[in-house]
């Protein structure tokens, strides 16, 4: 399995929208490497005949009936909104230019 | 007049109820003591005094026209501060929401509400409950009342140290590794990690969904279970919330029987790594609980070595999803950048100033798991270690009603100490995350003080899922032995915080 290295934690911390300066990218390449390392023997242990668990006590078919409930009012969903217009979240431009 | 804060919660429910005290004086005594000693301890992120003396005057005000009121009803209650409150801000621990304050309370919150039970104030805790010690909290460390340069555990350690303290009787934690049972055991307090969906996770702040659950915090087993009580049960609002009831849980502590209960030592939890004071307050306590008509049997859990790494790939890939939704839009911290800037850029901006190093490293470790190319590797594999370790639990079961280990392999450890070496950090819940990986219950009481450095042992009891009322019945059980043997509760022998003036 590939170890990981500091072009790899640049383009992770792309991926997870953090910017990072350089001396943060190498500690965290020295750190996780060591962390990774420690864990990837997890990759050998099970064979193909184990089924994977993704939730400890598995439920089925949870619905409710279909009827409006409590909900925020539009005044309290952006109460803690860093800008808001018109009663919606205001954000920056999303494209580049014009 | 005799403290206040000294006496459990059971003790201050009948002195309420019996009118030998008023909500308003017990919910007094513990603002006091807060503001006596939490400069020192830093258990509290936000101190809810004025609408805890409002709900206290209101309980007693019930009372007084004979009103019929829920048992805990004016007594007061800690919030470990990653859990949502109206009317009080919830930063989980983090810069990114700051002063942030939710429209909407959690679940757990309304049940206490309802019960009414003034809200002391929201606790400290590693930033979004990631970390062994509270030194990941964006707001400083809280320190153990057993030795100020020492860690209270975490990420509960506001929660743990508040109650030990004897700032508050009671609190909420989270525990999604262990960071209810953990830091129990470094302060001597009592935590429970319920069954997976036997209380509602609804307002309590993700950091891996399929391990999170919340639980009682509390000096006495009887009190965890009182607070249980109320937490537990059904909700809707929570699709993975189990449709069991609650089950007598109370009833199980009061009655605290072990004669020819099987009890299951772990074999791989105990031996290399573990501190030789926790070993021998380990060994007293299957002595005591041999002596009170407990079968002591050993089980064998050999797929438990993997444990940690299926878990520090299972929760940092849960995290990076979860923690997607700080992006600066919605809620919290928004920085922009110089010039004309996209959301994208006020994104990476955001969360480079709004998150802290731990949850940096867990975010990109979990976005490397998860990514093209490893995640068969990564997360698919450790899910299937995740079915080992259920195996190993369910053969174990076969064999025992209930198991024991250490909570924990060592004593509080000095602040700092394990800051700049991840790994040795993650190391200290070696023995309470196989229960979150299996959804099983989880109770640590304290089982004494290490002979080397006389500090709190934890001793930790696990129990097939749904069977959370054998973790009270052992545990009282072993609670009284021990008490009888030291001659008084193990807070007791804490050393007096020095009172300094002027806390919050």
């Amino acid at each position: 399995m590939a170890e990981i290295n500091r072009d790899d934690v640049a383009h992770l911390a792309r991926l997870a929208h953090i910017d990072m300066y350089d001396d943060e990218l190498d500690r965290m390449a020295g750190e996780l490497a060591v962390i990774v390392d420690s864990v990837k023997s997890i990759s050998e242990v099970a064979g193909d005949d184990v089924p994977a668990t993704s939730h400890p006590i598995p439920l089925s078919n949870v619905f409710r009936e279909d009827v409006v409930g409590a909900t925020l009012t539009n005044e309290e969903a952006l109460l803690g909104a860093p800008d808001n217009a018109d009663g919606r979240f205001r954000v920056p431009a999303i494209l580049d230019g014009e | 007049m005799t403290d206040l804060t000294r006496f459990s919660a059971d003790a201050l429910s009948r002195k309420l109820a019996s009118k030998e005290v008023s909500a308003v004086e017990v919910t007094q005594a513990h603002l006091d003591r807060i503001d006596a000693v939490d400069g020192a301890i830093n258990a509290f992120l936000h101190v809810n005094a004025d609408e805890a003396l409002r709900v206290a005057a209101e309980v007693d005000r019930a009372r007084a026209g004979a009103e019929t009121l829920h048992p805990l009803a004016g007594v007061p209650i800690a919030v470990k501060d990653l859990i949502v409150t109206r009317g009080q801000p919830t930063t989980a621990g983090s810069k990114i929401l700051e002063g942030w304050q939710s429209p909407y309370d959690a679940t757990v919150v309304s049940k206490l509400r309802a019960a009414r039970m003034p809200l002391l104030g929201k606790t400290n805790l590693d930033e979004f409950a990631m970390g062994s010690s509270t030194e990941h909290s964006a707001y400083g460390p809280t320190r153990n009342p057993w030795d100020l340069d020492r860690i209270p555990g975490g990420s509960g350690g506001g929660s743990a140290a508040a109650v030990a303290a004897f700032e508050a009787p009671l609190a909420l934690g989270t525990d999604t590794g262990g960071s209810i049972r953990q830091p129990g055991a470094v302060t001597g307090t009592v935590g429970v990690k319920p069954t997976y969906g036997g209380v509602s996770r609804y307002g309590a702040i993700a950091m891996a969904s399929s391990l999170d659950q919340i639980g009682p915090v509390s000096r006495t087993v009887l009190d965890s279970a009182l607070l249980h009580e109320v937490i537990g049960g059904h909700d809707p609002q929570d699709s993975t919330s189990l449709t069991d009831p609650v089950g007598a849980l109370v009833e199980a502590a009061r009655r605290g029987e072990v004669e020819g209960m099987r009890i299951g030592v772990i074999k791989e939890l105990q031996g290399e790594g573990y501190q030789a004071g926790v070993l021998t307050r380990f060994q007293e306590a299957l002595e005591l609980l041999r002596s009170a008509g407990a079968e002591i049997v050993e089980v064998s859990c050999p797929n438990f070595r993997y444990a940690l790494g299926a878990y520090y790939l299972i929760m940092p890939s849960e995290a990076s999803s979860n923690l997607a939704k700080y992006d600066g839009v919605r809620f919290g911290l928004r920085v922009v950048p110089d010039g004309a800037p996209t959301i994208e850029r006020v994104m990476g901006a955001t969360r480079a100033a709004g998150f802290g190093d731990e949850v940096k490293r867990r975010i990109i470790l979990g976005t490397y798991a998860l990514s093209a190319g490893y995640y068969d590797a990564y997360y698919g594999s450790a899910q299937q270690v995740r079915t080992l370790i259920q195996r190993d639990f369910a053969a174990a079961f076969e064999q025992a009603d209930v198991l024991i280990s250490p909570t924990a392999p060592t004593t509080a450890f000095k602040l700092g100490e394990k800051l700049g070496d991840p790994l040795a950090m993650y190391l200290n819940d070696v023995a309470t995350i196989p229960a979150n990986l299996a959804g099983i219950p989880g109770l640590s009481v304290p089982g004494g003080l290490a002979d080397e450095d006389g500090l709190p042992v934890g001793i930790q009891f696990l129990a097939p899922a749904r069977q959370d009322a054998r973790l009270y019945r052992v545990g009282a059980v072993l609670e009284a032995l021990l008490e009888e043997s030291w001659g008084g509760p193990l807070l007791s022998r804490a050393p007096e915080i020095t009172e300094i003036a002027g806390g919050k």
